[in-house]
C-alpha cells in the first residue's frame, strides 16, 4: 500500500498513544471496572441480608422450638408479655414485632400471625418472615407424622441435562460442562457484543472529531497537496484502529490483573456475585464449582474466538468509522450538525446491540444467522455467537461479506470525504453527500 | 519550454462554473501572478494544478508531461486557508510534512533543521505549534512549503496575516528562490503586490480569463498617454494640438496627449509658455485600475 498511508497512520497512532488522556483512560478503566464489580458484589451481599431487626413473640411455642434447630433462622424471640412488647419493641431496638397467638385448634395447626411496625415494612421482608415461619411449621408437621428428614431428602430429585455430544477428548469438561459452557458462552458473547458496541462509538467518534478538527483548522488544505484524500482517510482509520487494538490488548491484560489484585486485597467480597447479574440464573450457577467453571472457560476454542474477534473488531471498526469520517468531513463549525448526521448510524448500531438479547437466548436461530451475515450487524452479533460453535461456513461467509462491505464503504465514504473536507460554509445534508459521491475526481 | 501549461481548463461545481476555459503558460524561473477578486476561481485553478481535483475538460502539462500523481511532489503549495496541528512540536511537524512530500526520514530531519536555522528559528524545534505566535506559525507554514525544494512554488495569498517584517522576509525568500531558478505561481487579490513582483500575470474574473500577459506590456497597452508635470509659474490658458489638461493641483498638472503625439511636444509647449518644469513622468495605469476598467467594461456590455 501507499507509503504515505503509513506515514499518516504512524502520526495518528503515536500522537494518540502518547497523550496523557489515553494513558489515564487505559489505566483507570480496569480500576473503575474493578471498583464497579466489587461495589455490585457488596450491594448484592448487603441486599440479600436484611438489616431490619425482627422480634417474635410466639405463644404457640412451636416456632421457637423448631427455630432453635434451624441455624439459618435469622429472627429473635422474646418471652415477655405481648402488651409490654407492643409498647416498647422499638425502644428495644427492634423494627418489627411479630405476634403469633396460641393455637385455638391444635389438630389443624393453622397458624395466624400479625405484625406491628412503626414504618411500613418492605414486601421482601414480610415474604422472608412468612417463608421462615412456614419452614418451621412444615418441619414440625413432619416430625409429628414421624417422617424422617433424611427420608424426605432422599425423595427429592434433580435432573441435569448434559450434552450427549460432548467432546470425548475433553473429559475435564464432561461433567457439567454442557450447561456451564452455555452460561459462560452467553456471558462471553454479551461481553464481546457490548465491547464491539463501545468500540464503534468510542473510536468512531474519535475519527469523526479528528476529521472535523482537521477540516476546521484548515490542516487538510495543507495535507491534500501531498496526500490523496483517500490515503489521508485510510491513514487516519488505520492509526486510530491501531490505538483501539492497543487499548484492547492492554485491557485484556490489565483487567484480569487488577481484578486478581483487588480480590486479594479486599477479602470477604466475592466477585463471582457479578456473574449473577444479567441473564445467568443464580441457581444454575451454584451447582458448579469454581474449578469446573475454570475448566469450561479454558476449554472454549480461544484459538478460534480471539483471532475471529479481532477480525470482526477491525471490520466493524472500519465500516462504522469510515462512515463517521464521512460525516465529520461534512460538518461546518457546529457540533450539533454532527449529532444530526450521526443519528442514522446510532440507530443502526443500537438495533444491532439490542439484537444481542434475542440472539444470545437462541444463538443458532434464524435471527442469529441473519444478523451475523448482515454486514452492519455482523461485527456485533457474530463475535457474540462465537462461543456457541456456529457452523464454520457462517463464520467464513460473514467475514467475506463484511470485508466486501468494508471495501465498499471505504470507497463510498472516501468519495464523500474528498469533497467534504474542502467544502466550507454550507450545511451539508445527507442528500447532498450522496451527490458528492458522483462527483468526478 | 514552459514548466506549467493549462489548455482550456474548465471545472464546474453544481450550478456554478468555477473555472471557465482558462489557458496560460508559466515560464521556468519566473514569478507568475494569478489575480482576481475573491471567488474568481483562483483557488479552484490551483487545486487542479496540484491534482487535488481534476478538470472537467481541458489539459494540464507539468514540465511538458501530462499532469500526473508524481508531479505534486515537485510542487510546493501554500494554501490560502492553512493550519497546523496545534499540539505537535515544530520539528516533528516539519518532518512529517516533508516526509509526505517523499523525503526520507533522515533527509527530512537534516533539511528541516537547516531551514529553521536559516530562518533563525532553530530554537523553536521542540516547541509546540500552539506556543508560537500567528506570524511564527505562518513562517513555519512557509518553510514546510519549500523544504522539499520544489521546482514550482504555488503561493495562495501568502502575505495575509503577516506583519511588515515577516512580509518582507518572505518576499526576500521568494526572490532568493526565484534567483535559484524556482518558478513561482503567486495568487492574490491584492494587485499592488503583483506589480512589484511578477513578470507575467493572468487576471481571472468569474472563472474566466480576462487578461493575460507581461505586466509592463499590459500597463503600456492600457496606458492613456497621461503625463504628470511638476512646475513653477503659470500654465498656459489654452492648449492646442489635442493636448488636454486632465487635472491640476498644487504645482502639479496631469496632461493627456493625443495618440500619435510625443511627450516632447508637450514639454516644448510648456517650456515655450514660460513654465519652469521640475518633474515630468508618464503615468501608467496600475493593474488594479486596469482590472476595474476591464471588469466594469465587461459588466456594462
Amino acid at each position: 500500500m501507499n507509503s504515505k498511508v503509513w506515514i499518516v497512520a504512524k502520526r495518528e497512532y503515536l500522537t494518540r498513544v502518547q497523550k496523557k488522556s489515553f494513558i489515564l483512560v487505559t489505566l483507570l478503566t480496569p480500576i473503575t471496572i474493578a471498583v464497579f464489580i466489587f461495589f455490585m458484589g457488596w450491594m448484592m451481599n448487603a441486599g440479600s441480608k436484611s438489616d431490619q431487626r425482627v422480634v417474635i413473640k410466639d405463644e404457640t411455642g412451636i416456632i421457637q422450638q423448631m427455630a432453635a434447630e434451624d441455624k439459618s433462622f435469622p429472627y429473635e424471640f422474646s418471652d415477655r408479655n405481648v402488651q409490654k412488647l407492643k409498647e416498647d419493641y422499638s425502644s428495644q431496638g427492634y423494627d418489627l414485632l411479630v405476634y403469633i397467638p396460641a393455637l385455638r385448634d391444635s389438630s389443624t395447626m393453622s397458624i395466624s400471625a400479625s405484625y406491628y411496625s412503626r414504618e411500613k415494612p418492605s414486601l421482601s421482608l414480610l415474604e422472608s418472615i412468612e417463608s421462615h415461619l412456614a419452614d418451621q411449621v412444615e418441619t414440625f408437621r413432619m416430625r409429628r407424622s414421624n417422617i424422617d428428614q433424611h427420608l424426605l431428602d432422599s425423595f427429592k430429585a434433580r435432573v441435569n441435562l448434559e450434552n450427549g455430544a460432548m467432546d470425548p477428548n475433553n473429559p475435564g469438561g464432561s461433567v457439567a460442562a454442557g450447561k456451564l459452557n452455555i452460561i459462560i458462552g452467553t456471558a462471553l458473547g454479551f461481553i464481546m457484543g457490548f465491547m464491539m458496541y463501545l468500540v464503534i462509538f468510542i473510536y468512531g467518534s474519535m475519527v469523526m472529531r479528528s476529521v472535523m478538527e482537521e477540516k476546521l483548522s484548515r490542516i487538510v488544505e495543507v495535507m491534500v497537496s501531498s496526500v490523496k484524500p483517500i490515503n489521508l482517510m485510510m491513514g487516519k482509520l488505520i492509526g486510530v484502529g491501531g490505538v483501539g487494538l492497543t487499548q484492547l490488548a492492554l485491557w485484556a491484560f490489565l483487567i484480569p490483573v487488577v481484578l486478581t489484585i483487588a480480590h486479594a486485597l479486599v477479602p470477604g467480597v466475592d466477585p463471582s456475585h457479578m456473574t449473577n447479574v444479567g441473564s445467568v440464573n443464580e441457581d444454575s450457577f451454584d451447582n458448579f464449582s469454581f474449578h469446573q467453571a475454570y475448566d469450561a472457560f479454558f476449554s472454549l476454542k480461544w484459538w478460534l474466538i480471539l483471532p475471529v474477534f479481532i477480525i470482526f473488531f477491525l471490520g466493524g471498526y472500519f465500516i462504522y468509522s469510515s462512515l463517521f469520517a464521512a460525516m465529520g468531513s461534512a460538518i461546518n463549525e457546529d457540533m450539533g450538525e454532527g449529532q444530526q448526521l450521526m443519528m442514522p448510524i446510532v440507530i443502526v448500531v443500537l438495533c444491532a446491540f439490542y439484537m444481542l438479547f434475542p440472539v444470545l437466548s437462541n444463538p443458532n436461530g434464524s435471527l442469529a444467522v441473519f444478523a451475523s451475515l448482515f454486514p452492519l450487524f455482523s461485527p456485533i452479533i457474530m463475535p457474540a455467537r462465537l462461543a456457541f460453535d456456529p457452523p464454520w461456513w457462517q463464520i467464513v461467509l460473514s467475514i467475506v461479506i463484511m470485508l466486501c462491505t468494508v471495501w465498499f464503504f471505504i470507497w463510498l465514504t472516501s468519495r464523500i470525504y474528498r469533497v467534504g473536507i474542502l467544502m466550507y460554509g454550507k450545511k451539508a445534508t445527507i442528500r447532498e453527500m450522496i451527490k458528492w459521491i458522483r462527483y468526478s475526481d | 519550454m514552459s514548466i506549467l501549461r493549462l489548455e482550456h481548463v474548465t471545472k464546474k461545481y453544481k450550478n456554478q462554473v468555477a473555472v471557465d476555459d482558462i489557458s496560460f503558460e508559466v515560464e521556468p524561473g519566473t514569478i507568475f501572478g494569478m489575480l482576481g477578486p475573491n471567488g474568481a476561481g483562483k483557488t479552484s485553478t490551483i487545486r487542479i494544478i496540484t491534482t487535488i481535483t481534476g478538470p472537467d475538460s481541458g489539459k494540464v502539462f507539468f514540465e511538458n508531461e501530462t499532469l500526473n500523481q508524481s508531479h505534486p511532489a515537485r510542487m510546493g503549495y501554500l494554501p490560502e486557508e492553512r493550519g497546523l496541528y496545534k499540539k505537535m512540536k515544530v520539528g516533528d511537524h516539519l518532518i512529517y510534512l516533508a516526509r509526505l512530500k517523499g523525503l526520507t526520514a533522515h533527509d527530512a530531519a537534516t533539511r528541516c533543521k537547516a531551514m529553521l536555522h536559516r530562518f533563525e528559528a532553530l530554537d523553536w524545534w521542540n516547541k509546540k505549534v500552539e506556543e508560537l505566535s500567528k506570524g511564527m506559525q505562518q513562517k513555519i507554514q512557509f518553510i514546510a512549503t519549500i523544504v522539499h525544494e520544489p521546482t514550482l512554488l504555488i503561493l495562495d495569498e501568502p502575505f495575509t496575516g503577516l506583519d511588515p517584517i515577516n512580509t518582507s522576509m518572505i518576499q526576500d525568500e521568494i526572490f532568493r528562490l526565484k534567483n535559484k531558478g524556482v518558478t513561482i505561481l503567486f495568487s492574490t487579490h491584492r494587485m499592488e503586490q503583483v506589480e512589484e513582483m511578477c513578470e507575467n500575470i493572468i487576471l481571472i474574473n468569474h472563472g474566466k480569463n480576462v487578461l493575460l500577459g507581461n505586466v509592463q506590456e499590459i500597463r503600456n497597452t492600457y496606458k492613456e498617454n497621461l503625463y504628470e508635470v511638476g512646475f513653477k509659474g503659470n500654465l498656459p490658458q489654452q492648449f492646442n494640438g489635442g493636448l488636454e489638461l486632465v487635472k491640476q493641483y498644487d504645482h502639479t498638472a496631469v496632461f493627456r496627449i493625443p495618440d500619435q503625439d510625443t511627450p516632447n511636444h508637450l514639454l516644448q509647449y510648456l517650456m515655450q509658455s514660460g513654465c519652469e518644469i521640475h518633474a515630468f513622468h508618464e503615468i501608467l495605469p496600475s493593474i488594479n485600475e486596469i482590472f476595474i476598467r476591464i471588469v466594469k467594461g465587461v459588466s456594462h456590455e
